[in-house]
Order: structure tokens, then sequence, then C-alpha cells
């Protein structure tokens, strides 16, 4: 298959990620699109590391290699956003019973 | 690569430390003896001394640059514990910990500071990133932290995403398939798609996280919001790393082809420098108009982006270090306060001469008055501009709007000298002497860098 579908996947589900994080107002749901975006991102590199499989450094080795690597660390920084952000998510509905974005604004004055 | 392993060291020792340190104000003491650590050993570097030799394969690169800028932050970072350590035992009981997210944080910058790959530059900014959100909403039963910190996470995963697309999509569009940043360099020719798409993105997600308009829309609310403490770190030292990496990036991949992207870094500078000033004006709590104006000096600091020459580098550190200087200085008094409206500041001249006349140093000092260290600083970001050659329109642009943002920091002034003493206010402030000399140290060294800039610019060509 060619690499462009990949790419059109990728920016779909991108694109999807996107609208919904600044659409939606449950923050759980916002927190999950966010989570589609840097997912999809994880899938294009993925795709262009197979594409520069072919490509050899000044070592002699492919470069697809550093791509892949960076998907680990995208996952394992993910995943510590994960900790942090269900955190702060129980933090508030300790406080105001509501995990709605909306109800932040109201505390603005 | 000392300054990194030993604010990485430190961190845990701190965290560590929480359990077994009996009183809450023995940590700070910990704190400010593991930043002079710090200092030693990353000057110990800059004059070749290294402690730990780690082969991170051209990943990192340490020039003077870099590790110039780290001890300006260090050393900026030890004024801060020396004037506002007491504050955060107001926070909350834990206090061993929120030095120890500091030190991560700091370990962040100075990754930043000398990455070479797009790997390096994701994880320094996220190291930097996600400690901070956790101490912004280190004040667990204040709403408006709350508010903050949910709005500083929401907006910071955001940006990483959209910093993500873009590295991802370089990666497609150069041949090589390298994230080093200096293999992504093409020459002076035409884009292509992917490359473009890919730098718009990086543009857009670190000016998020520089707070350039129109991407500041989060930040009066989660400066307001944070703890005082806590946003005077994040708006000076962290913000100036966000530069310093922003700088670096398009330096050494974009630098090149600056003639396709310097319009777009044009408008974001104009629409800064407008927003930030225009809208400080109308702030009544201090600390807002001190976030505005955060935006404001952002926009000043956007100028070493637009010109990428010799005099921008210089100047950019000079910012940094004035910059931090006045706010740190100023957010300490804020801190001391009961509220953040002007009021708080009626009368200071009376009851605390020495604070009141360093609090007019720091603002005129953000202001850019002659003799001050942001004087020069903002001088040499116009020089810049202008040896750059193009856009003259945009330097006479930002003149006006240093006269302007001279309307808010003299408001503060006028209230300083000018206004009866609110004295239910003022008598809660507990002023001790050894900060006041720390105030007058600051003081001095802004109107030393006025005079001589050289004392901080020289040590780039050592």
């Amino acid at each position: 298959m060619e690499i462009k579908w990949y790419l059109f996947l990728s920016i779909a589900l991108f694109c999807i990620g996107m609208i919904g994080a600044l659409t939606r107002r449950n923050s759980i749901i916002v927190f999950m699109c966010i989570e589609l975006m840097l997912n999809s991102v994880n899938l294009l590199l993925i795709a262009f590391s197979k594409m520069h499989m072919a490509t050899v450094n000044a070592f002699g080795t492919s470069m697809a290699t550093s791509a892949q690597i960076f998907v680990f660390f995208i996952m394992i920084v993910a995943a510590a956003e994960v900790t942090v952000g269900l955190a702060i998510i129980v933090m508030m509905y300790r406080n105001t019973h509501s995990i709605d974005i909306n109800f932040l604004n109201r505390l603005k004055n | 690569m000392n300054a990194i392993i030993l604010t990485a060291i430190w961190g845990v020792i701190m965290m560590f430390g929480g359990v077994f340190f009996k009183k809450n104000t023995t940590p700070k003491y910990w704190a400010i003896a593991g930043i002079v650590i710090i200092i030693v050993a990353n000057i110990f570097e800059f004059f070749g001394h290294q402690i730990f030799h780690v082969d991170t394969k051209g990943m990192l690169r340490f020039d003077a640059f870099s590790l110039h800028f780290n001890t300006i932050v260090f050393i900026c970072t030890l004024l801060f514990f020396l004037l506002s350590g007491r504050d955060f035992e107001k926070i909350g009981i834990h206090v061993s910990e929120y030095f120890s997210l500091i030190f991560f944080v700091l370990c962040g910058v100075s990754i930043v500071s000398s990455f070479n790959t797009l790997l390096l530059l994701f994880l320094g900014i996220e190291i930097l990133s996600i400690p901070l959100y956790i101490l912004t909403g280190s004040d667990k039963r204040n709403l408006k932290s709350n508010e903050a910190s949910l709005k500083y996470f929401l907006m910071g995963a955001f940006s990483t995403g959209l910093m993500l697309m873009g590295i991802a999509l370089i990666y497609g569009g150069n041949s090589l398939g390298s994230f080093y940043i200096d293999a992504i360099n093409l020459g002076t020719g035409h884009l292509p798609v992917l490359i473009a798409a890919g730098l718009v993105l990086l543009l857009v997600a670190m000016s998020f996280k520089v707070s350039a308009a129109p991407f500041h829309f989060w930040v009066p609310d989660v400066y307001d919001g944070a703890p005082t403490v806590v946003t005077a770190f994040m708006s000076t030292i962290v913000k100036v790393a966000g530069f310093i990496a922003f700088i670096h990036l398009f330096q050494y991949s974009f630098g090149a082809m600056q003639s396709q992207w310097q319009t777009l870094v044009v408008i974001i500078i104009a629409a800064t420098l407008l927003i930030g000033n225009v809208t400080a004006v109308f702030q009544q709590s201090v600390k807002r108009m001190l976030a505005y104006s955060s935006i404001a000096q952002a926009g000043f600091m956007m100028f070493a982006l637009f010109a990428l020459n010799d005099t921008a580098r210089e100047g950019i550190l000079l910012y940094a270090a004035a910059y931090s200087l006045a706010s740190i200085g100023l957010f300490s008094v804020i801190a001391k306060m009961s509220d953040y409206s002007i009021a708080g500041f009626n009368g200071l001249g009376k009851s605390q001469p020495t604070l009141a006349l360093t609090c007019t140093i720091f603002l005129l000092s953000l202001t850019g008055i002659p003799l001050t260290a942001g004087f020069t600083a903002k001088f040499y970001m116009l020089m810049a501009a202008v040896k750059d050659g193009h856009q003259i329109w945009l330097v006479i642009f930002a003149v006006i709007c240093a006269a302007i943002s001279a309307v808010y920091y003299f408001r503060v002034i006028q209230a300083i000298y000018f206004k009866e003493p609110t004295p239910e206010i003022n008598a809660q402030m507990p002023i001790t002497p050894a900060f006041r000399w720390i105030h007058i140290i600051i003081a001095g060294l802004i109107i030393l860098l006025g005079i001589l800039p050289g004392l901080v610019i020289d040590w780039i060509y050592y």
C-alpha cells in the first residue's frame, strides 16, 4: 500500500481528536481525544519508519529504528501525562462534584 | 551534562527527604544547598571539567551558549529560593515535594537548552511541563488553583499533540529519515509540503508554550489561579527556557529558509505586543497585570526569533536575566500580600522604604528605562531587528508598545509613593532583614547589567 493512505488515515484521526478536544465539555472525553491525537502520531511515525527502512545512516544501519524508539518515548510520556491528568481531574471532582469544563468558567470572577 | 544529572538526582533526594525532614522549614535549606552545588558543577563544566562522561551520540550538544544560559537560570532560581522559599510553606504541608518538582523542572530546562534532536526537544519540553501541572494545582482546596491546573494541563497536552504531529511530518518529509536538527536543514530551497506543514505545527506548539498571541488565552487564568510562588517560577524561568528551545530549534533546523516563515513570526510578534500591552492596562489585580505583562514581554523576546543573528542571541540572554530578576523580585513582594489588588501597594514608600525603592527599580526595568537591565535588553532586541533589515515598522510599533506599558507599570509606582497607606494590609507583611538584603542585591544586579551588559554577554564567546 502507498504511504499516502497511512498519512491520510493518521491526519483524519488527528483531526477527529483535535475537534473533539476543542468542542467536547466533559474533561475525561477531552482527555481521550488528546490521547487519540498522540496515537495518530504514533501510527504515522511507524508508517514513515517503514518508508525509511531502506535509508541507511553513516554507520551502515537503517534509519527506521529511530522513529520506532520515538514511539516508545511517546507512549511513556503519554502514560506520565495520564497519571498527572487523572489526578488533577479527581482533585477537581472532589471539590466541585463535576467534571464539566464549563463549570470552571463560572469561577472566573 | 553535569546540570542535567545533578538536578535529576537532587530532585529524587528532595522527594525522599520529605520522609525524613522533621520540620517544615528544613527543605528550603536543602534546596538552596542543592542549587548552589548545581551552579558550581555547571560552571565547572563551562570551564571544561566534566564530572559525568556520557556518550549521547550527539543527541545533546553543550556549547558556551547553552551552558551560560544554564548558569543564568540557576542563579535566578537561587535568588528565587532565597526570596520565596518560605512562601512554599503556605501552599500546603508537602514542602519537600514542591522543591523536588522544581528540580525536575530545572532538569527539563537544562535539556531544552542543549538538545540536538527532536526527540530530546520533545522529552525536555515534557519534563519541564509535567511537574508544572502538578505545582499549579498544588493548592488542592482552592478552586481557582484546580481550575488553573486543569486548564494548563489540557492546553499543554493539546500543544504537545500538535508538536508531535509536526515532528512526525518533518521526519517523513526529509529524505534522510533523521531526527537530528541539523539534518533537517534543507538550505534555502523551496519547502516540501510535509516539512512546511511540520514547521507551522511546531511554530504553533512552541508559541503555546511561550504564551505568544494568539495562543496566549490560557496564560491569565493559569498565572492568576496558581499559587503566587509557582507563578513567579513559571512566568520567568520556564518561559525563558521555552524561548531558548524555540530559538535553538528554528536557528539550527530552519535558519537558512528564514525568509519563508519570517512573515508568520512578524504577525505573532505584532499580535503579542498589542494584546499583551493593551489588555494589561485594564487589570485591577497586580498578579493578573503581571500575567499580561509577561505576554507583552514575550512579544519582545520573540524579536530574537525574528532576527536570528548574533545580536539576537546576545539579547535573549540579557533579556532572560533582566526579565527573570525583575519579575522574581516583584512576585516575592506580591506573595507576601493578602490581596493582589493595586491597593495592596498603597503607601509602601512610607511603611517599607527599602522595599519600595527596589520595587520601583524592578518596575522601571520592566518598562525599559535607561540605566536598568530592561533597557539594554530591549535595546539589543530592537538592534537585532534593525540589523536584520526587514520590517522596520515592527521596531517602531514595539517602541510604541513599550510606551503603552509605562501606563500600567507606573500606576503601581504611583500607588507606592503617592497614595495613603492602608494600615491593615501592610501590617501583615512579615519582612526579614535577609529578605530586604536580597532585594537590594537583585536591584543592584539589575542596575549593574544596565550599565555593563557585557558582564552577561561576553561569556558566550568564551
